[in-house]
């Protein structure tokens, strides 16, 4: 596939690329202490750091990745965001909201710090260094292919522009920069993918005409009609359905396990809304966040739907791959070129570009902040003026985006490795929200409980790769190597069930070790980090729309009625 | 906050849409019959201004 793009695409491209660069310059002479770059001052209204939370976790891989999907298992898509993803979000304003900015952590790890100890710390921040440098380095590197592929861009122009815009933004306003223009990227996907969706609805003739098309889709795949517009109704079986997943391992795996591992313990999103002005506009974070996100099916998995249906009713609407079906992740960009003239297209493609560097430059701040603190200072070089620590800041940013793009070439280079280390941090960050529950709400739970627990989840989750394999696949990357004792019917549901063991391994091994080893914290020390022993928040004089509670209940009833509409 | 992020937000969707708006009206390329670049043009323009009048209406809201 191949865009021609016209010089008003440019220009359009042009400008956002001035703005985004202009906020990082007009942010500059904000930036005077540590905190002010790595936390933005504690500074940003609750709408901002809620729409900054939501863009940072939306990087192109998702949009695309949500697109394929959508014409791949169709509506049953949406469980990553209204099981796996809203549930854990109020949970995290509402519940533990109140222990991370209460605590006046400067991040997760040293949330970490502060209720157990240092081992569990620098456990939890190596590895969400080397996880955010890598995500960073697989954005560039799938921004570039995707640009070399469709504009015929050189793949190395391509990273090194991306690369230098991101670095000179943050490097200049720091977190504040990253939030800002992730405010701005989101906006600009909305309005740039919206006007993408309703063509797309007018050309497939409307919802009902979808429906009927994709029953279509459906009956010739050989699953029952409906599979691709409802969403629960064929998970009673893994082979009832194109996800080959059940409803169980839907439930826990990916709406309790994987979904609040993510959203209540990463510090890519968690520093949103640490950011936050207040204790209250920091809680209202997630939950200003779920409301978009419980829309984006519509923005994201909806175009992969409608292409589908077209392509089974017109044929060729997508391009077909290598192994003869229809390339699933040529969705979005398939769309631009087919309802887009020059102009919109700009916009869509700017739109497309905002998507990948604000998943970076998520990836940037979160890392440079944790090295910072947590290794730099902690480890390395503690006790130095805040100034010393700035500076820091500034070089490890330079230092983050070389490795970023090591990274990216990395991956262009050998994919096996990129394989690899993904595996084992999922093998990592699978239990961890295990440790995060029991010291949050058990104040027994101990530090050497806490970092066995861990290490126990994470072993877990190696054994259970290393145990079973999906059906029909035969290379040692899918796992099996240690024989097979389970065959699942594909990868996704060994990955819901990965997470499930681990979390399990991890809850009960943290339980028990901790009782068996004494506490470390009297109760003085836990104070603002357990919730037994923490003054609950008072908020009855706020009006409703500013308590938390009362918001997040909103939220979950919203996303139930989308569950019940589309069942 | 030091720089109120509606203002950049305005300009740069004003813009934009301004710019999408105009090459809609002399081009005159229609999509499924319509011409989006004009009409989704205006609706950027539209969203820019109620940017800047929040942003100002915010301003004067906090001296």
């Amino acid at each position: 596939m191949n865009i021609q793009l016209h010089s008003i695409d440019y220009v359009i491209l042009i400008v956002y690329f001035a703005f985004v660069l202009g906020i990082g310059w007009a942010l500059k002479k904000f930036m005077k202490t540590s905190s002010d770059f790595f936390l933005s001052g504690r500074a940003i209204p609750a709408w901002i750091c809620g729409l900054a939370f939501i863009s940072a976790n939306l990087g192109a891989q998702e949009v695309i990745g949500m697109a394929a999907s959508g014409a791949k298992y169709g509506i049953m898509t949406s469980h990553f965001y209204w099981v796996g993803a809203i549930p854990a979000m109020v949970f995290v304003g509402v519940f533990m909201m109140p222990f991370y900015y209460g605590s006046k952590a400067r991040s997760v790890p040293e949330y970490l710090k502060l209720r157990f100890d240092e081992k569990t710390r620098t456990f939890n921040a190596l590895s969400f260094a080397f996880m955010t440098v890598f995500s960073s380095g697989i954005s560039m590197y799938a921004l570039a292919k995707l640009f070399e592929l469709l504009l015929g861009w050189n793949f190395h122009v391509s990273i090194i522009v991306s690369a230098v815009i991101v670095l000179v933004y943050i490097y200049l306003g720091g977190l504040t920069s990253a939030i800002y223009n992730e405010v701005l990227q989101f906006f600009l996907i909305v309005l740039g993918f919206l006007p993408l969706v309703l063509l797309g609805m007018k050309d497939v003739g409307g919802w009902h005409a979808l429906v009927d098309k994709l029953n279509g889709v459906a009956v010739s795949s050989g699953f029952a009609p409906g599979t691709w517009t409802q969403s629960w109704s064929h998970t009673g079986s893994p082979s009832a359905n194109p996800m080959g997943v059940e409803w169980f391992g839907v439930f826990m795996g990916l709406g309790f396990v994987l979904s609040f591992g993510y959203w209540c313990t990463d510090f890519l999103v968690v520093q949103r809304a640490m950011a936050a002005d207040s204790m209250s506009a920091a809680r209202r974070t997630p939950l200003i966040a779920a409301v978009p996100k419980m829309l984006f099916p519509a923005l994201v998995i909806l175009p992969g739907m409608i292409a589908i249906g077209l392509h089974a009713s017109k044929g060729g609407f997508l391009p077909m791959g290598a192994d003869g079906k229809p390339d699933y992740n040529m969705v979005i960009p398939s769309m631009l070129v087919k309802y887009f003239p020059p102009g919109m297209l700009g916009l869509g493609l700017t739109a497309l570009m905002a998507s990948f560097m604000s998943g970076m430059a998520g990836n940037v701040t979160a890392f440079n902040t944790v090295w910072t603190y947590d290794i730099y200072q902690s480890h390395i070089n503690p006790n130095q003026p805040d100034s010393h620590y700035l500076k820091v800041g500034h070089v490890i940013t330079v230092v983050g985006i070389l490795i970023s793009i090591a990274c990216a070439y990395l991956a262009s280079a050998f994919n096996n490795i990129m394989d690899m280390l993904q595996l084992v941090f999922g093998f990592v960050n699978a239990p961890l929200f295990a440790t995060f529950l029991l010291g949050m709400f058990w104040k027994r739970s101990t530090g050497h409980g806490a970092f066995w627990g861990l290490i126990a989840g994470t072993v877990a989750a190696g054994l259970h790769w290393a145990l079973t394999v999906p059906a029909g696949t035969h290379h040692w990357i899918k796992g099996g190597c240690l024989g097979v004792v389970h065959t699942y019917p594909v990868e996704m549901a060994q990955n819901f069930w990965a997470a499930i063991y681990a979390w399990t391994v991890c809850f009960v091994a943290t339980i028990g070790i901790s009782l068996a080893t004494a506490r470390t914290k009297s109760d003085d020390e836990l104070k603002g980090l357990v919730y037994s022993l923490t003054p609950k928040i008072v908020d009855h004089h706020e009006p409703w729309f500013k308590r938390p509670a009362t918001i997040g209940a909103l939220v979950m009833l919203g996303a139930i009625i989308l569950n019940i509409i589309f069942w | 906050m030091q720089l109120d992020i509606r203002y950049p937000m305005g300009f740069l969707f004003g813009f934009l849409g301004l710019i999408i708006t105009v090459y809609g009206l002399l081009t005159k390329h229609l999509t499924l019959g319509i011409n989006i670049n004009l009409w989704w043009g205006l609706v950027l323009v539209v969203f820019g201004a109620i940017m800047l009048l929040l942003a100002r209406a915010g301003k004067a809201r906090t001296p």
